[in-house]
């Protein structure tokens, strides 16, 4: 009983920035129905900009969190306006394989400009601390990451659900032309919808570098695809659900790994997807929308 | 001209063309006028030509977006290598082992996957092809994460011709029989064809296993030639070189893929004396023509004898 | 939409060609390829040395520090007057981590004349390689690929043209089991291995196969593959399994938080595992305290005292702002062991170096002193690392 809890312990703060990063994939799927193949490689930028922001300008840990999360909203943006506006009309085989191509350009560049070695976390940024708990094993890191991602998971729904801009993106994932006819700006929309995906993204980088210690160009690929299942399991396009998806693969990884075969965890993590897509394809939440003929 | 519209002497061209091309490259290779880099890169082509032309069964003609084509070229590959290597059996054998490895694999994957549609399927092909890389990293018998490694070359340029024509033929065929209109029905509108009395899934499905099939064959002369295999290597970014060729060329067109597939082989190599920046040039070249030109080369155009014909007369 | 494209174009276009400019300018000692075709003035003066290596995809890490320490050997060794009166020179070139593209690459280096192939890294690129190398009469140094059968034909026979100066997986396997069984005297073992990797699981086979046979156990085995970070799943799994000792054939990337996150969960036993493991790096994440009871096999130390090693680590650090790790130390090695052969051979004619290279005794080279064996492999001593307080030290040197 004792080692399930720990377990999950485990697999709470994985889950945490899986969440965060399939908040990114949803929300761009839901608007623009676009699987954003590069959002992985933006969470890989926003643990570059904050290794660099606290080993340069050594600046807390806080601080570099916001100005990852301020410099990869605008990268969003930025790649939004210059590979997939472009391909608004085009078929989705097209702004799919810009998606890839877009990911690639990250990495390689990374690569180019930063060396493909990996990168070290300052560790004084963040003081880890174990606590032992009846038995299990926290560490602050863990209450960290969670309280992080919680926090920015809430203002997320607060955006959503209670502002004007929320209101317009839910409007343009419902139906772009009545959007564009209830005088909403589609291209702003969508640019800020990118702008906050990207920053979650960029948060769940610089978790990423505080809790494993290491950066490197190639770390967004795996994440960002398992992040995906995550926001898949969830309902793509609906954003409690990328929440819940994300802990839920974190926690189901990290069960897999514990009493099942460590080899086959991945196998198994895209049998879920499968099986998600072959069973419920909408997701955990989502609502099954029937094509009309 | 007249003489090009006339079936019997459009095949003896055709036939007449490709014994030339097939001539001139066998001279060339044993004359030693082509170096071994060349031969290398020769032989990826037809290897190339091979998995695009098939993966634009599938994509392009049947319209279903499979991201796993690595997996099925895996399939083939190893079990044709194991056939020839393991079991001391001949290269034919090996081949058609492996493209029917390859083509049961279609099958078992596209049943269940081929009732999701658009990205969904995507994903689930992606998914499909990891699992099928993880499990060859996790048996023992061919090698694991080691893969099989010391295989004797077969491969030559007899076969790799061949296998393009044959691949070429086959598929052209198949796209311009009635199977062949069953399986665009299903692009142009699926639920038409359904209504039409198309049996939809059954047409998707023979797509894919006819395109997996030919993507062991690749998966057979690719092992046959580079020594080694292993699991790593099918992984999702050589389905997606492979998609690359596919949409470069024009979803929908063979003449298309063919180019591209030679386009895109020809430019990697090239850029080889650039190790630091052909990665991204390679990157942004892919933006550029899905901003510029996301139809592709050829769109759903093909280059056919009556095409050359109008060409040679002048007409438009 | 339509300034919106062209906006994109242009854009791209410029980024295009501003990489374009900075990539192909760049004639620096990265030696990127074949600018030096036209400015090579007397072909006679040079001796061109193909660097095949990973320096993109997944093993890039690995792959780009071999070739810096491969650069460094040939600056350093230029700087001293060259082999037989002639300066060396690199040819880099980039086989993706795909063994297809290994053998393209080899040919397109022996298009360009080059006397030996230095790398790729890992055992699969080096098997890819082989039918050029072999065919074109190449000798090749792999610095790091640890697959016994790179250097072996089926019947046992030494490849011609392969040589490593790294140990295989068998004597790096055995050499751990032997040392767990003897000097830990540990009877209960887990093993946690890369199980993407051919280079793991050698060496998990090997220290298997040695361990049994002393009567050990192995109580549990489980696999990460590369790319992860996050290990604690299976760590608890481990953790409740209590074995007397951890054998983590692996490289240090995932290593290092391994062996973190094992620790942080309360994981005291004691921790093996093979040269991949050995890094500046491995200090650095891991933590002094942490990495007590630590012990891996490798080459060499970098505190060794051996002025060879004290050199080359200075120049590694002057030249590149870091410290180098076990690649790049083999990179070195291997460009090293080379030049020895062409000052051996008296000539600079491929097979005549090959010949010597079969020959070669006492070569004193970064990661020890080695003699080339029959199989083309090097003997020489292992030392086993322990760590205590995060300082690298030597707790037995094996000789051969």
């Amino acid at each position: 009983m004792l080692e399930l809890m720990q377990q999950i312990i485990n697999g709470l703060s994985l889950g945490a920035i899986y969440a965060l990063i399939a908040l990114g994939y949803t929300m761009v799927y839901g608007i623009i129905k676009l699987i954003n193949f590069a959002h992985g490689e933006v969470m890989m930028v926003g643990a570059y900009v904050g290794f660099f922001s606290i080993s340069v300008f050594g600046s807390h840990i806080i601080v570099a969190m916001i100005f990852a999360m301020l410099a990869c909203g605008i990268l969003g943006v930025i790649i939004e306006k210059i590979a997939y506006r472009p391909l608004r009309g085009a078929t989705r085989i097209a702004a799919l394989i810009t998606a890839i191509g877009v990911s690639l350009f990250l990495q390689y560049t990374t690569v180019f400009f930063l060396t493909p070695q990996q990168r070290i976390f300052p560790q004084a940024a963040f003081t880890s601390q174990e606590y032992i708990i009846a038995g299990l094993s926290i560490s602050n890191k863990d209450i960290f990451i969670f309280i992080c991602a919680v926090t920015l998971m809430t203002i997320l729904q607060y955006i959503i659900r209670r502002t004007k801009t929320g209101k317009a993106m839910r409007a343009v994932s419902l139906d772009r032309d009545a959007a564009v006819l209830m005088g909403i700006s589609v291209d702003r929309t969508i640019s800020i919808t990118f702008a906050i995906g990207s920053s979650l993204a960029a948060a769940a980088g610089i978790m990423v570098g505080i809790y494993y210690s290491t950066i490197n160009p190639l770390m967004g690929i795996i994440p960002g695809l398992k992040a995906f299942v995550a926001a898949v399991l969830g309902g793509i396009g609906i954003v409690p659900g990328a929440m819940v998806g994300g802990f839920l693969i974190g926690i189901l990884e990290t069960l897999v790994s514990g009493y099942g075969n460590s080899l086959y965890r991945d196998a198994v993590v895209f049998g879920v997807l499968i099986v998600i897509l072959l069973v419920k394809p909408t997701g955990m939440f989502g609502k099954n929308d029937s094509e009309k003929v | 001209m007249k003489v090009l519209e006339n079936k019997i002497s459009q095949f003896i061209i055709k036939v007449l063309i490709l014994s030339a091309i097939f001539t001139l490259v066998q001279y060339m290779l044993i004359a030693g006028h082509l170096s071994r880099f060349h031969e290398i890169t020769l032989t990826s082509m037809c290897i190339n030509i091979v998995l695009a032309v098939s993966l634009n069964l599938i994509n392009g003609f049947t319209g279903q977006l499979s991201l796993g084509h690595a997996g099925f070229m895996a399939v083939g590959a190893y079990v044709s290598v194991v056939i020839t290597n393991f079991y001391e059996l001949p290269f034919i054998v090996g081949l058609l082992g492996g493209c029917l490895g390859a083509a049961i694999a279609g099958f078992i994957i596209g049943v269940p996957t081929l009732r999701l549609k658009g990205d969904y399927l995507a994903i689930a092909t992606l998914g499909f092809g990891e699992i099928i890389r993880v499990l060859l990293q996790n048996i023992n018998y061919v090698g694991g994460p080691a893969g099989i490694s010391g295989i004797v070359k077969q491969t030559n340029w007899l076969w790799l011709f061949g296998s393009v024509v044959l691949t070429i033929i086959i598929i052209q065929n198949i796209v311009n029989s009635s199977y062949g209109r069953a399986i665009i029905s299903v692009r142009e509108d699926e639920i038409a064809a359904e209504v039409m009395g198309v049996n939809t899934t059954n047409y998707k499905v023979l797509a894919f296993v006819i395109g997996a099939m030919f993507a062991g064959l690749a998966g057979g002369l690719y092992g046959h030639y580079f020594y080694i295999i292993k699991p790593e290597t099918f992984n999702f970014l050589k389905s997606f070189d492979i998609l690359v060729m596919v949409v470069l060329g024009g979803l929908g067109s063979t003449t298309g893929a063919v180019i591209a597939a030679i386009f895109i082989t020809i430019l990697t190599a090239a850029l080889q004396a650039f190790p630091a920046v052909r990665m991204i040039i390679y990157a942004l070249i892919l933006i550029l023509i899905m901003i510029y030109r996301p139809q592709g080369l050829m769109g759903t155009k093909e280059l056919s004898s009556r095409t050359f014909g109008k060409i040679w007369s002048g007409r438009k | 939409m339509r300034i919106s494209k062209k906006v994109s174009l242009v854009v791209l276009m410029m980024f295009m060609l501003s990489i374009l400019a900075i990539g192909c300018g760049d004639t620096s000692s990265t030696g990127d390829g074949e600018k030096d075709k036209a400015g090579v003035s007397d072909k006679a003066d040079v001796i061109k040395v193909g660097i095949n290596a990973e320096l993109t995809g997944a093993v890039a890490s690995y792959g780009t520090n071999a070739r810096d320490g491969a650069l460094l050997a040939i600056e350093h060794i230029n700087a001293e007057g060259g082999v037989l009166g002639q300066e060396l020179k690199a040819i880099v070139r980039d086989c993706k981590s795909i063994p297809d593209e290994a053998m393209s690459v080899s040919a397109s280096l022996a298009d360009e004349g080059i006397v030996a192939q230095i790398g790729p890294l890992t055992s699969g690129n080096v098997a890819g390689s082989t039918p050029m190398v072999m065919e074109n009469q190449i000798p090749l140094i792999a610095p790091a690929a640890t697959a016994d059968d790179i250097t072996l034909e089926r019947d046992g026979s030494a490849k011609d043209f392969i040589f490593r100066v790294c140990y295989s997986d068998s004597f790096q396997g055995k050499i751990m089991a032997d040392f767990a069984a003897d000097n830990l005297g540990v009877k209960n073992v887990a093993i946690y291995k890369d199980a993407s990797s051919d280079y793991a699981q050698g060496l998990a086979d090997y220290f298997t196969e040695t361990f049994t046979a002393k009567g050990g156990k192995i109580i549990i085995e489980e696999g990460f593959v590369k790319g992860d970070r996050d290990f604690r799943g299976t760590l608890t799994k481990i953790r409740g399994a209590d074995p007397d000792f951890i054998y983590i054939p692996g490289y240090y990337e995932e290593v290092a938080p391994l062996i973190k996150q094992a620790r942080e969960l309360g994981i005291k036993a004691p921790l093996g595992g093979p040269d991949g493991w050995d890094s500046p790096d491995l200090v650095g994440v891991v933590g002094a305290d942490n990495l007590n009871e630590t012990y891996f096999t490798n080459h060499y130390s970098i505190e060794d005292e051996n002025p060879k090693v004290i050199d080359f680590v200075e120049r590694y650090r002057e030249k590149y702002n870091k410290d180098p790790d076990a690649f790049a130390a083999l990179g070195y090695d291997a460009v090293l062991l080379l030049a020895r052969g062409i000052e051996d051979a008296g000539e600079v004619d491929p097979v005549k170096i090959q010949q010597a290279l079969e020959k070669v005794t006492n070569f004193e080279g970064v990661t020890g002193t080695m003699d080339i064996d029959k199989q083309h492999n090097p003997v020489k001593g292992v030392v086993i690392i322990e760590s205590i307080d995060g300082k690298q030290t030597m707790n037995t040197r094996i000789q051969p």
